[in-house]
């Protein structure tokens, strides 16, 4: 007994078990029975039988389901090119010798701070038909004759969720990248402007290269929450008009619980995760550390 | 190759008065070391001619031509950063390559022109590697091979060497003076490390508190120091001084320093009857002298380093050091005798501080 005791590897297992066990019942249990419901034909109050494969058959063949995928995809990738580039050129701002330095840094996490639900609350009474505070300002600074149907068109609709997507995701990009900006060293950029670098290419060349281990981190993560977006869209359009904003988590909640398709909704759910993995893959293996990062010799 | 004029410097930042009007020339292939404590400004002034630092006053010309407004880019200078400032995601030839590159030169000249550089350096096996993957000696290397294959008019130095360890340092000095005799580009180095300065420069340039103290060859600054701050930075161990008074009577010149010993002065020395000096005596040439002759010492400690021995005594209330290349063995508290050689000591205004041989 006391040998097992001093035994490094059955001391290890020992002590992870604990977090082991939070693992299992926590994380793998859920995710297990959602999948498992996937397979099964289970309906709000009654048990599902296996029924294999036909909830995602019949979701392949499904135009609302199809057109949820169309929609995840546009607004996970629109959304994250922008909160992207819109993140990098406020970290960068933000990394320079400003007035009220601070105050800029603190003001910026303002929209990652409020209660998504809260911003969705604004962000749809901004969008409104009627009262869209938007709306009134562009009338007024003359620019439209009639309000912008802001919610109301397709289009219109999966661009205002990415706007207010973009609003939200922005700051932790851009949080994230300044402190990636904030360890390059002032003397490598010093180094490059005698080298004869332009800014341009002091950022081309050195700001770039050294800042995408961080960028890849900041990516996977945005593409992530906004793939899986729920609250937003769930707040401002349900899924509207015409399901043209329907994101497969809303629309996975829409079929399983207000149309008590249990196994249908799980179903659904399942297809985001090949998705899911193969974005944290592609980050795992295409952005993975760089040579030069590691340490030691060759 | 260019000279390069510095002429009133002046630089503020915010309220704060850093160099306070600072004139160097340094000739065209020349090797001119700016020292001095830390917070003196040498680094500043160095960014300064690089282009990095604004100037607040005065001009800097580089090859006689002006370049306040110039910026960096196209002074033609290189640098050698303290933490060396390496692309830590451009291989050693990338790194070297750099300046080449973005100046659009053809492939095999940028090839050869590193490749060269390398040579010079030693650096031929490690042009593959990254900087992560090199030791400090080497890494400083990649500094220099970097700025050697721009053949810049001027290299400029920021404390090259302060993040090697002392072996490597020596070694390194050695090197960079080699590189200087071979290239014979006009170089501006700064260092806190006098014997750096002393053993590298043609010309050293002394700074305090953004003032220039004292420029010149390293012996004319060890031989005549102008003033005390001068005489007690250069020189290692650093020169003894004594508060005493100059006796001019019918036997010639003398100083008494405290206890009424008198010592007679250099037959040049100036300064009147009476007058309250400092009294300068470098370590090495202070001598063992007879009883009754001298000054009286009492041992502190004594540090044989093998080829020489420090020996730390008290004159009067005063604690000086002596080395002598004769190995001695002093116990602590032991009575010796010191005298100086009398042509070889200083003598320094005790108000102003100023040589009086000046």
């Amino acid at each position: 007994m006391n040998r097992l005791f001093n035994n490094k590897h059955f001391l290890g297992m020992l002590f992870m078990l604990p977090a082991g066990v939070l693992l299992l019942v926590f994380l793998t249990y859920p995710l297990g029975l959602g999948t498992w419901l996937g397979f099964t034909d289970a309906k709000i109050g009654r048990a599902g039988h296996w029924i294999g494969l036909d909830n995602f058959q019949y979701l392949v063949g499904d135009s609302v389901a199809r057109l949820a995928l169309f929609n995840t995809l546009f607004y996970t990738v629109v959304a994250s090119a922008l909160k992207f580039a819109l993140g990098l050129w406020l970290a960068l701002l933000l990394n320079r010798r400003l007035p009220f330095k601070s105050f800029f840094r603190a003001v910026i996490l303002l929209p990652f701070i409020v209660p998504t639900a809260l911003s969705a609350i604004a962000f749809w009474w901004m969008y409104d038909a009627q009262f869209s505070v938007l709306s009134w300002a562009l009338e007024r600074m003359g620019l439209i004759h009639t309000y912008i149907d802001f919610l109301g068109d397709p289009w219109n609709a999966r661009f205002s969720t990415i706007a207010a997507n973009v609003w939200r995701g922005v700051p932790f990009v851009a949080i994230c990248l300044l402190a990636g900006l904030q360890t390059i060293s002032p003397s490598l950029y010093e180094a490059a402007a005698l080298d004869g670098a332009t800014p341009w290419q002091r950022f081309r060349h050195v700001t770039l290269p050294l800042l995408t281990p961080i960028i890849a981190v900041v990516m996977t993560f945005s593409v992530l929450f906004t793939f899986t977006d729920f609250q937003l869209i769930y707040v401002i359009t349900r899924g509207g008009p015409l399901n043209a904003t329907h994101l497969m988590a809303t629309l996975s909640f829409q079929r399983a619980i207000p149309g008590g398709s249990l196994g249908e909704g799980a179903a659904l759910a399942t297809l985001m995760i090949p998705f899911l993995l193969s974005a944290i893959l592609f980050s795992y293996f295409g952005l993975q550390r760089r040579k030069w990062q590691q340490g030691g010799r060759d | 190759m260019a000279s390069v004029h510095i002429r009133n410097v002046h630089k503020h930042f915010g309220g704060t008065h850093v160099i306070r009007g600072v004139d160097i020339d340094i000739a065209d292939g020349e090797f001119a070391v700016l020292v001095g404590p830390s917070g003196c400004g040498k680094s500043t002034l160095l960014r300064m001619v690089a282009g990095l630092e604004e100037i607040s006053g005065g001009e800097i010309a580089i090859g006689g031509k002006v370049v306040n407004d110039t910026p960096p880019k196209e002074r033609d200078i290189a640098m050698v950063f303290q933490n060396y400032a390496l692309y830590p995601h451009m291989k050693v030839r990338d790194n070297m390559a750099f300046s080449l590159m973005l100046a659009k030169r053809p492939r095999s000249e940028i090839d050869e022109r590193v490749n060269r550089a390398a040579t010079i350096l030693g650096l031929g096996d490690l042009l593959e590697r990254y900087p992560r993957q090199l030791s400090g000696g080497q890494r400083q290397r990649v500094a220099m091979g970097r700025a050697i294959v721009r053949d810049p008019q001027v290299f400029l130095f920021d404390e090259p060497l302060s993040n090697l360890d002392a072996k490597l340092r020596v070694a390194m000095r050695t090197e960079i003076k080699e590189l200087h005799q071979r290239l014979k580009t006009t170089s501006e180095y700064v260092t806190h490390d006098q014997i750096e300065a002393m053993t590298m420069a043609d010309q050293i340039v002394v700074m305090r508190d953004g003032i220039v103290e004292q420029r010149g060859r390293p012996l004319e600054l060890y031989d005549h120091p102008a003033n005390l701050f001068v005489a007690g930075f250069i020189g290692s161990p650093a020169m003894n001084f004594l508060p005493a008074t100059i006796r001019r009577g019918s036997n010639g010149a003398r100083v008494e320093v405290a206890g009424g010993v008198t010592v007679p002065l250099p037959r040049d020395a100036a300064g009147e009857d009476g007058q309250k000096v400092i009294f300068g005596m470098r370590p090495e040439h202070l001598a063992l002298a007879a009883d009754g002759q001298g000054l009286a010492a009492q041992v502190v400690v004594v540090e044989p380093t093998g080829a020489d021995t420090q020996v730390f005594a008290k004159i009067g209330g005063t604690e000086v050091t002596a080395v002598f290349r004769e190995r001695h063995e002093f116990r602590a508290g032991e009575a010796i005798r010191l005298v100086p050689d009398h042509e070889r000591t200083h003598l320094f205004d005790a108000e102003s501080g100023k040589s009086l041989r000046h």
